[in-house]
């Protein structure tokens, strides 16, 4: 006994060491396994904050736009203008040299042409348009001297934002310039305000001027358009498939390509629009109708797959009492699953207008892609939509645009946060349960 | 008067008609003790009456808005000069729309010649009545039918049924429409691919290992011969999707292991949403981010590598070139874009799988790691696969970010540090912007298209038709 007992403490020794060892092993796989998923959900959530640091960081400056108080004499002998004088005439009158010669005169270093070219490239281009379109506003400014906030140039903008006081050279100005920029830093005369023209004028080739209305108001029509069609549509399809449709061959084609539908690539649908809507119809390139028109079938399917799921989820019994009352069935689904269906709907039709308004390939195809700095009046305008402009944008050289490129982002996505969170408060808020 | 006030008038024309018939019930309903004795509700005689006065006011303005355009058009055509009527199509077609351009008021007569004068008239008078009398004629078919909708408001017919079937019919057209948008689908990438294959023979374009689809403009042109292989695109197209797949796949699978079976809902509640987000961003945002960040710091990096590769005489990292616009940027974002997707399809499948399988496996001994990597997996493999197949249609077909991030220069390669092209890159890059509709280059983008077409249908049907016998193993 005493032998056995010995015999066998060492090779129990070794079994429960071993069973050990290797419990300690396969604990320790448990423990690898459920690091592997939490850094994976790590990297998900980096990636999404990385994402929005990464946009946010680069355009929250486009808020902001830099401008020169400078005073300016509206010396009516330079001008050939009375404060009498007709509209024609102020619009007549070379508010181009003009502006030059005020500037040179308060500049008179510059001496060369290099230096008076980099002088007047200190301010927007357009800033004698400006300052004309001041004079025509009220007249009576002629022969006074008026404090005017003058839109700076992109280059000055940038350089103000990023390169005030050091020695890094990110923008694409020259020395002369640099140094009046200096100079109009030291006097105080640089101000950032809130960027109102950035809201409030359309496209434009000089990235200070530059704004997003045109491209929200193309994206508003569109969306419109494309929300006018595609609900009422994607509805009646449900209903029809839910509580109509005969169990035959051809409903079950036509969920098969309702299905398909939905995972066709965006690209293919602007190809669809090209071809059948621009070509063959012939109806007009760049316009927000035909933009409507594509996205309401690339975006019909989720709506109807959404609202089919929210019919679906209206329980027989609600059916069952209608009908026992004598209602038809139009009037069963009408009057009683329709209204209690419409939150699940409503939210479908709300995820499928986000997706609408994200959507750039499509309208790519259909010419929403045009260089338009008119903002469009009505759906057969031209028009180009935000997420084309961003692509537009992010395609332009000038350092000045990456910042508006993300701003316009910024924008996009506040628009896309309101709509899902609209839609997931919708289905909080109205969704019954049975 | 314009379509769109045309279209506001038969509107404002209908609701009247709807009044008209609620009165006109109510006024039958009167002499025989009320509106129980009629055989319908007022209401649905009213939308009776309304639906006489639409339907026909629609279908006037739909029928003459189509064959308006072709019926001038040939009634023009009759007092052109003959030697114009012979002119081949395209140049037919300038010689129309000048002459329209004349009549709306754009360019004088002078400048295409006098002998297009009787034409021009013609045109212009033709514009006017056709103008003039849309709409009196659908005003005048509106309160034809209003009126006949009010002559059937009778107490024996049974309004309800008229207005039900027309509510049917409606609901079954909506629903075609589905069928009607594959079809046009279908046929327009269809059509226009056939003309391109008449131009360029298919087996060079399926097995030609050249993308340059410049097209010579003068006959003796050399260098610009336009050829159209389209094994770079795949090639391209692969190896951006490999590497979204090689991020989402592992990513997109174990956060959804871990969100379903081991976190807590407090957190699955947080987390989920939070990567939800990554769904809803933007494909062009994604292309931006991918263009300004990821791959300037990726040649950035690869920048660095070299040097220190050459500094530590490392031949293979000396040599090291990354391009701007790499594979590697745009597969990356692509990933990260297709995360979510991945995670909440293997989220369904996962939780698909029976509890009971859980539990034997736990009543075994089986630390909650093995259960998951010995039976869950396993089980739910077939609906992973789908999902991992509906992914890669996901990364094949998109656009914006390759479009922003991944260049125009069609190289055969596999190096991921190259710059590649995609199917959708050329798609798009070939149709955006002016283009004539018969040269092989715009039509080599429905060419794209068909296949494109064809790759995502077949990856979704095999995926849904796995997914589906999955589902059915445990149901």
């Amino acid at each position: 006994m005493t032998e056995q007992i010995t015999e066998a403490t060492p090779m129990k020794d070794t079994t429960r060491s071993l069973r050990e060892a290797r419990l300690k092993k396969r604990h320790a796989a448990e423990k690898r396994f459920q690091w592997y998923g939490r850094l994976s959900i790590a990297f998900g959530i980096a990636c999404v904050l990385f994402l929005f640091y990464d946009i946010i960081s680069k355009g929250h400056g486009a808020f902001f736009q830099t401008y020169i108080n400078m005073e300016i004499e509206f010396d009516g002998e330079k001008l050939g203008l009375t404060p009498d004088s007709s509209e024609e005439e102020i619009r007549a009158a070379s508010f181009n040299s003009f502006f030059k010669k005020t500037l040179r005169e308060k500049y008179p270093a510059a001496e060369t042409r290099r230096e008076k070219s980099q002088l007047y490239a200190v301010f927007t281009s357009d800033m004698p348009l400006i300052l004309r379109d001041m004079v025509i506003a009220d007249p009576s400014i002629i022969g006074t001297k008026q404090t005017v906030s003058m839109i700076a140039d992109d280059d000055t903008d940038v350089y103000v934002k990023h390169a005030l006081g050091t020695d890094s050279d990110i923008s694409r100005m020259g020395d002369f310039q640099r140094s009046i920029v200096d100079d109009l830093h030291q006097r105080g005369m640089i101000e950032k305000k809130f960027n109102a023209i950035f809201f409030s004028n359309s496209d434009s080739r000089e990235p200070e001027l530059a704004g997003i209305r045109g491209a929200i108001t193309g994206s508003f029509l569109t969306l419109m358009v494309t929300l006018l069609m595609s609900f009422p549509i994607a509805v009646a399809t449900a209903i029809y498939l839910e509580e109509f449709a005969p169990t035959n061959k051809f409903t079950d084609f036509i969920e098969v390509n309702i299905n398909n539908l939905a995972a066709v690539p965006s690209v293919i649908f602007g190809l669809l629009g090209l071809a059948v809507f621009i070509n063959f119809f012939g109806m007009p390139r760049s316009v927000p109708m035909v933009g409507g028109f594509v996205l309401t079938l690339m975006t019909l399917p989720t709506i109807i797959i959404s609202s089919r799921a929210s019919i679906k989820a209206v329980p027989p019994s609600i059916r069952e009492a209608a009908m026992g009352m004598g209602a038809s069935k139009v009037q069963t689904v009408i009057h009683h699953v329709l209204p209690l269906a419409m939150p699940g709907m409503l939210t479908g039709t709300i995820i499928g207008m986000a997706q609408a308004l994200g959507e750039t390939a499509p309208l790519l195809m259909i010419g929403m892609v045009a260089f338009i700095v008119d903002v469009p009046g009505s759906v057969t305008d031209p028009a180009t939509v935000l997420p084309v402009q961003i692509f537009l944008w992010s395609d332009s050289p000038e350092r000045a645009f990456v910042e508006k490129t993300s701003a316009a982002i910024m924008v996009l996505l506040t628009f896309l946060i309101i709509m899902n969170s609209t839609a997931v408060w919708l289905r909080k808020r109205l969704e019954r349960r049975w | 008067m314009s379509i769109t006030s045309l279209l506001l008038v038969i509107l404002l024309g209908t609701v009247a008609a709807y009044f008209l018939g609620d009165a006109r019930s109510r006024q039958v309903a009167k002499p025989i003790g009320g509106v129980r004795h009629l055989a319908a509700l007022p209401s649905y005689y009213a939308s009776m009456v309304s639906l006489w006065a639409l339907i026909p006011g629609l279908a006037v303005v739909l029928f003459w808005s189509i064959f308006d355009g072709p019926i001038i058009e040939s009634l023009v055509r009759g007092v052109l000069p003959i030697e114009t009527k012979n002119l081949p199509p395209e140049q037919f077609g300038l010689v129309m729309s000048q002459i329209h351009n004349i009549v709306a008021g754009v360019g004088s007569i002078e400048q295409i010649g006098l002998e297009y004068q009787p034409a021009v008239q013609r045109l212009q008078s033709l514009e006017k009545v056709s103008s003039a009398w849309m709409p009196i004629l659908t005003i005048i078919v509106l309160v034809l039918g209003c009126l006949m909708g009010l002559a059937a408001v009778t107490a024996k017919r049974n309004a309800r049924y008229s207005v039900e079937r027309i509510f049917n019919i409606t609901l079954f057209v909506c629903s075609s429409i589905a069928i009607f948008t594959t079809l046009g689908i279908i046929l327009s990438v269809l059509f226009e691919s056939l003309r391109f294959f008449e131009k360029v023979p298919f087996f060079d374009f399926v097995f030609g290992t050249h993308w340059s689809p410049q097209i010579a403009i003068r006959a003796d042109q050399t260098g610009a011969s336009g050829s159209f292989g389209v094994i770079p695109l795949i090639a391209g197209t692969l190896l951006i999707s490999f590497i979204a797949l090689l991020i989402a796949v592992p990513i997109g699978l174990m956060s959804a292991i871990y969100l379903s079976e081991y976190a807590s809902t407090r957190v699955r509640n947080i987390v989920k949403p939070a990567l939800e987000v990554l769904a809803g961003v933007p494909t062009v945002v994604y292309g931006f981010f991918a263009a300004l960040t990821v791959a300037p710091s990726i040649r950035h990096w690869g920048d660095a590598a070299r040097d220190w590769g050459a500094a530590n005489d490392i031949a293979w990292l000396a040599g090291l070139s990354v391009s701007s616009e790499s594979a590697l940027a745009a597969g990356i974002v692509m990933g990260i874009m297709i995360i979510p997707f991945v995670s909440s399809l293997s989220d369904d499948v996962i939780n698909a799988v029976p509890q009971s399988l859980r539990n034997g496996s736990f009543g075994l001994g089986a630390t909650q790691s093995e259960t998951i990597r010995k039976v869950i997996f396993p089980a739910a493999l077939p609906g992973i696969v789908g999902g991992v197949l509906l992914a890669a249609s996901r990364a094949i077909g998109e656009t914006m970010i390759v479009v922003m991030a991944a260049g125009l220069a069609a190289n055969l390669t596999i190096n991921p540090l190259e710059a590649v092209t995609t199917v959708t890159v050329q798609i798009v890059t070939l149709l955006v912007g002016d283009q004539e509709f018969d040269s092989a280059k715009t039509l080599a983008a429905f060419a794209l298209g068909l296949f494109l077409f064809v790759i995502t249908l077949a990856l979704n049907v095999i995926a849904l038709r796995v997914v589906k016998k999955y589902r059915e193993q445990y149901d």
